[in-house]
C-alpha cells in the first residue's frame, strides 16, 4: 500500500472518488486513494497560491527596480549593504531550506521524532536569518534611513519587508506544526500541512535569490 | 490510529542525495555572484558583472525548483509546469511593461 506509483495515484485520483460515488464499499484501499487523491488536489491549489504570490513579488520588484535610482539627496546601495553580513543571512535561509527538505525525508518514513526535529532546527535557522534582517532594518531606520529617506529606501523596505513578512508567517506556521504533529502525529492532514509548508519555505528561499542578486548585489555596484 | 505515508507525486520521489546534490549546485552558484561583486568590482568590466549575476541567480532558480521543489518534466508535473509557464508569461508582460513605460517616461521627462 505504501508503495504505490505516481501513474497508479493520478489514475486513482479520479478513479477512486467515481467508485464512492457509485456506492462501492469503500476498502481500505479506496480509503487511502482517498487521502493522497485530496491531499494531491490541495497540494496543486496551494501550488497556484504560490504562483499568485509570485505575480505580488514581481510587482514589488518591479517597484523597486523603477525606484532604484532615485536617492533623493539619501544614501545608495553602496553605503547602506553589508556583503559579508548578506552571505550569512542568505546561508541561514538556504541551509533552512535544506533542513525542511529533511523534514519531508523523515515524514516519508513516518519518523515523528525526525520531523520534529528538523522542524525545530529549521524553525531555529529561519529565525536566525529573520533577526539578522530586523537587526539591519533597525540600524538603517535609527540612522534616519528609513524608508522615508527617499524612494530607493521605499522601495527597498516594501520589497525586503515583504519578503521577511512572509518568512516571519511560515515560522509561525512552522511552530504551529511542531505542536501539531508532536500532539496528533503524522496524520493524513498533518502530512497535507507540511508539504505545503514545504513548498511555501522553499518558495520564499527561491525569492530571496532574486533579493540578494538585484537589490544587494546590484545595489552595491 | 494507525496513520501510513501518503503518496504525493514528486514529493515521495523525495531523496537525500537530490537534497544534497540541490544544496552543493545553491552554495557554488550562490558563492559565485557574490566573489564576483565583492573582487571584481573595479576588476572586471561592470558588463561582464551583470551578465554573470543574472546567470548564477536564474541557474540558481531553476536548480531550486528541480532539486528542492521537485519540479521537472514528468507527467505528473505537467499541471504545476504549465501553471508557473503561465506566471511566467504574465510577469514578464508586467515587468517588462512597466520597465519600457517607466524608462520611456523617464527620458521624456529630462
Amino acid at each position: 500500500m505504501t508503495t504505490k506509483t505516481v501513474a497508479d495515484l493520478s489514475v486513482a485520483a479520479g478513479y477512486s472518488v467515481k467508485e464512492h460515488a457509485a456506492g462501492h464499499s469503500a476498502s481500505q484501499e479506496h480509503e487511502d486513494h482517498g487521502h493522497a487523491a485530496a491531499i494531491s488536489r490541495t497540494v496543486d491549489g496551494f501550488w497556484l497560491y504560490i504562483m499568485t504570490d509570485c505575480i505580488l513579488f514581481a510587482t514589488v520588484f518591479t517597484g523597486f527596480a523603477v525606484m532604484s535610482h532615485r536617492y533623493a539627496g539619501g544614501p545608495t546601495g553602496k553605503e547602506l549593504f553589508d556583503l559579508p553580513y548578506l552571505f550569512g543571512e542568505t546561508m541561514f535561509l538556504l541551509v533552512s531550506s535544506v533542513t525542511y527538505g529533511f523534514v519531508v525525508l523523515a515524514m516519508n518514513r513516518m519518523n515523528k521524532g525526525g520531523v520534529v526535529g528538523w522542524l525545530m532546527v529549521t524553525f531555529l535557522l529561519g529565525l536566525g536569518f529573520i533577526s539578522m534582517e530586523v537587526n539591519e532594518f533597525y540600524h538603517m531606520v535609527a540612522a534616519g534611513n528609513g524608508p522615508d529617506r527617499s524612494g530607493f529606501l521605499t522601495g527597498f523596505f516594501t520589497l525586503v519587508g515583504t519578503h521577511g513578512a512572509h518568512v516571519t508567517l511560515g515560522l509561525v506556521w512552522m511552530a504551529t506544526m511542531i505542536f501539531m504533529v508532536m500532539k496528533k502525529g503524522l496524520t493524513p492532514q498533518n502530512q497535507s500541512r507540511l508539504i505545503r509548508l514545504s513548498m511555501f519555505w522553499h518558495f520564499l528561499d527561491v525569492v530571496w535569490i532574486g533579493v540578494f542578486t538585484i537589490v544587494y548585489l546590484r545595489g552595491v555596484m | 490510529m494507525h496513520n501510513e505515508a501518503v503518496h504525493i507525486p514528486g514529493i515521495s520521489h523525495a531523496s537525500l542525495k537530490g537534497y544534497i546534490v540541490g544544496f552543493i549546485v545553491s552554495i557554488v552558484l550562490t558563492v559565485i555572484p557574490f566573489a564576483l561583486v565583492i573582487y571584481g568590482r573595479g576588476a572586471i568590466s561592470a558588463d561582464w558583472i551583470y551578465g554573470g549575476l543574472a546567470l548564477a541567480a536564474v541557474a540558481q532558480i531553476v536548480g531550486q525548483l528541480h532539486y528542492f521543489l521537485h519540479l521537472d518534466r514528468s507527467s505528473d508535473q505537467t499541471w504545476n509546469v504549465q501553471a508557473i509557464l503561465l506566471t511566467g508569461l504574465i510577469v514578464g508582460i508586467m515587468v517588462c511593461g512597466s520597465l519600457w513605460i517607466m524608462t520611456v517616461l523617464h527620458s521624456r521627462m529630462m
